[in-house]
């Protein structure tokens, strides 16, 4: 397979003062990229789902376990998932989307961090090579990006990153006005009841969260990793960058520090976890505990169900770091929750075996329903 | 430069708001931004008590702006987010997408300011938000000098620039809060525990090192941000506004050592020197730097 030319750069996009963006209209030969493709798994009105692929191998996982679309990034810092070792380079690039688009599934492409003045064009340059390679939607946060993909390739369907940050219709109908995005990915923070409201009032279709590692902070609102490492979620797309990690024995435990703070020590026997700098254990008061959260994962599949009623149109698997065993083992159990829901089986019943090899893959062994369920709050 | 006064991060009692904002009247800020950025459970004070030191305020020659919420989640949120865009009188903070939504074609002729979390970090978005009406743009506290200098040199509109100057950084925001976890309540029941802390509570490393500050839902830095050291770089680098956020004691003399220093009336160093005991933690200014936010650099 010969990989699609690239298009070439373009200047950047701005309004000129006193100008305001006119309401986005489709031209009228848009086709949307998106539904030219049938999928026979799924049907308009049903959920699909999405799954990380930080790797080939990953990517093929996903699509022979049954995930609907998958979901990757380019080698650099366009994307939340920057680290070494992941992502796709333009020879992987070109296979993976030949894998997916053969076997009736989508490619999304996150370019969810936020570009800076002086690297503009790399974010840009990244649009541009989404489009040659035939992208089903590109997954943007930054509104001057989503500026240039509407104005550039009219027709490649966008999709509002969970790093926008958008947790209100009123948010997301903003990128929907202005940019014409056909889906958003909502934040960890909402209750199922707000979720719903946010589909009551927006045409944009709505992805949530259904499992993987869990960011207790809203996404695209955490600083934090910047502050003890300099390495930005936002601009970085590094959150706790391996490169800062120290692992260090010493005769009060295993201690893990982040650019030398100390995030965590374990007792012989403990199980020790990466120093993800949220879930490390602190000094409160007179307290030494989990102060922002333990190590665990997000888990929704007993709200399928509800996620179905309320009309959520996809459910995102978290994970493009993590291993193709575990895409395969994750996408394998939520593909056949989400067949037995669209089976109509009543009523629908959640099998212990799969909590328990959805629990084998979970971060600390433990799952949450995080903001879903009130007191986690 | 002109000085501004941050909305308030910390939730104090209704006669300490008060009388913190009556003190602000007489001191030498020229804006003030108002209102509950952090949390909707926090009532000490309600829209209509804001309105109220609004306009007194404003009566004592200040600029006002209300600030609106960041995490917005209920619809209650969103009534209170209309509420505010359609005060009539002030100009309006936009601290989410969903304020600017609202403030599309609603906004006061002078415009709207947008806020510190929109994650604006290049030109494209702020030239964008400025043709929606944007006129003055609060820089993300993680944005260092460097990024904000080629941001400006990039913008094809006029744009007021402001940036964090002064005051603990605020970090994350998270559905959870924080202080009711510390407290084993939970959020629907805090007891409002966020009023035993004027400035957050602190959170140390197990080797009692300062790293963090819990602050309801909002996780703030445990050092504080300040660019009173760096006063002439700022000044260099033609900064409009400088933003002092509200602490629990002394904010008003931070206030007097910036406005003394920003007009050359005492040298930066000796402002910075004299501030360092009225903080409630060490100081810091990596951001600026473009270094670990949790640095203190020496000024270049």
């Amino acid at each position: 397979m010969v990989c699609p030319p690239l298009a070439p750069c373009l200047p950047l996009t701005t309004v000129k003062a006193g100008e305001s963006l006119p309401a986005y209209s489709p031209p009228a030969s848009f086709r949307p990229r998106y539904f030219r493709r049938p999928n026979p798994m799924t049907s308009p009105r049903s959920i699909e789902l999405v799954c990380p692929a930080g790797s080939l191998p990953a990517l093929k996982s996903a699509i022979d376990h049954g995930a609907d679309c998958v979901y990757l990034g380019f080698k650099d810092a366009t994307n939340a998932r920057n680290f070494s070792g992941l992502n796709f380079d333009d020879k992987a690039m070109a296979e993976g989307v030949r894998y997916a688009h053969e076997r009736g599934r989508k490619v999304l492409l996150a370019l969810n961090t936020y570009p800076q003045t002086q690297n503009w064009q790399r974010w840009t340059r990244a649009v541009d090579r989404a489009a040659a390679f035939d992208i089903d939607a590109v997954i943007l946060a930054d509104p001057g990006l989503m500026a240039y993909a509407r104005k550039t390739h009219p027709d490649l369907r966008l999709h509002l990153s969970v790093q926008g940050s958008a947790t209100s219709y009123d948010a997301i109908n903003f990128y929907h006005r202005h940019f014409g995005i056909s889906r958003a990915v909502l934040p960890r923070v909402l209750s199922l009841a707000q979720v719903e409201q946010v589909i009551a009032n927006t045409p944009v279709e709505i992805e949530v969260f259904g499992f993987g590692g869990l960011c207790v902070m809203v996404e695209g609102r955490c600083a934090l990793s910047a502050y003890a490492t300099g390495e930005s979620p936002n601009c970085d797309g590094a959150c706790s960058p391996g490169k800062h990690v120290r692992w260090e024995q010493t005769p009060k435990g295993l201690e893990t520090r982040l650019n030398g703070i100390l995030i965590d020590r374990f007792a012989d026997g403990e199980r020790a976890g990466y120093p993800t700098l949220c879930k490390g254990r602190f000094e409160v008061g007179d307290e030494t505990y989990y102060a922002i959260e333990e190590p665990t994962s997000l888990n929704t599949l007993e709200l399928l169900p509800d996620l179905a009623r309320i009309g959520v149109r996809a459910i995102k698997i978290e994970g493009r770091q993590r291993s193709p065993a575990y895409v395969a083992q994750v996408t394998r159990v939520w593909r056949a929750a989400i067949d037995r829901l669209l089976a109509g089986v009543q009523p629908f019943r959640v099998d212990a075996a799969w909590m328990a090899e959805l629990n084998k893959v979970s971060e600390g062994q433990s799952h949450t329903l995080g903001a879903y369920y009130r007191p986690w709050k | 430069m002109k000085l501004s006064l941050g909305p308030l991060l910390y939730y104090w009692s209704r006669q300490s708001t008060l009388a913190f904002y009556a003190d602000m009247a007489d001191a030498p800020v020229d804006i003030v931004y108002l209102g509950e950025t952090v949390c909707s459970r926090r009532h000490e004070l309600r829209l209509s008590d804001w309105l109220e030191v609004a306009g007194v305020l404003a009566a004592a020659g200040k600029e006002v702006v209300l600030s609106s919420q960041v995490l917005v989640e209920s619809e209650s949120d969103l009534k209170t987010l209309r509420r505010i865009v359609s005060n009539g009188h002030f100009r309006v903070e936009a601290n989410d997408m969903g304020a600017v939504n609202l403030l599309e074609g609603q906004a006061p002729a002078d415009g709207w300011i947008a806020g510190p979390t929109l994650n604006v970090f290049n030109p494209a978005t702020l030239d964008l938000l400025a043709g929606l009406g944007a006129t003055r743009w609060v820089a993300p506290p993680e944005m260092s000098r460097a990024h904000i200098h080629a941001l400006r040199e990039g913008l094809g509109h006029g744009m007021e620039v402001e940036i964090l100057a002064h005051g603990r950084l605020p970090l994350a925001y998270s559905a959870r809060c924080f202080t009711a976890r510390h407290f084993n309540l939970q959020k629907d029941s805090c007891e409002f525990r966020c009023l035993g802390s004027a400035d957050g509570i602190p959170l140390k490393t197990r080797e009692g090192a300062p790293f963090l500050t819990l602050n309801g839902i909002q996780t703030q830095s445990a050092q504080v941000h300040t660019l009173l050291g760096d006063l002439p770089g700022v000044c260099a680098e033609g900064i409009d506004i400088l933003r002092i956020s509200p602490q629990g004691a002394h904010t008003l003399d931070i206030v007097a050592l910036f406005r003394q220093a920003v007009d050359g009336l005492i040298p930066a160093a000796d402002a910075l020197r004299e501030a360092l005991p009225l903080l409630p933690a060490e100081a810091c200014n990596g951001f600026w730097h473009g270094q670990p936010g949790i640095e203190q650099r020496a000024p270049v």
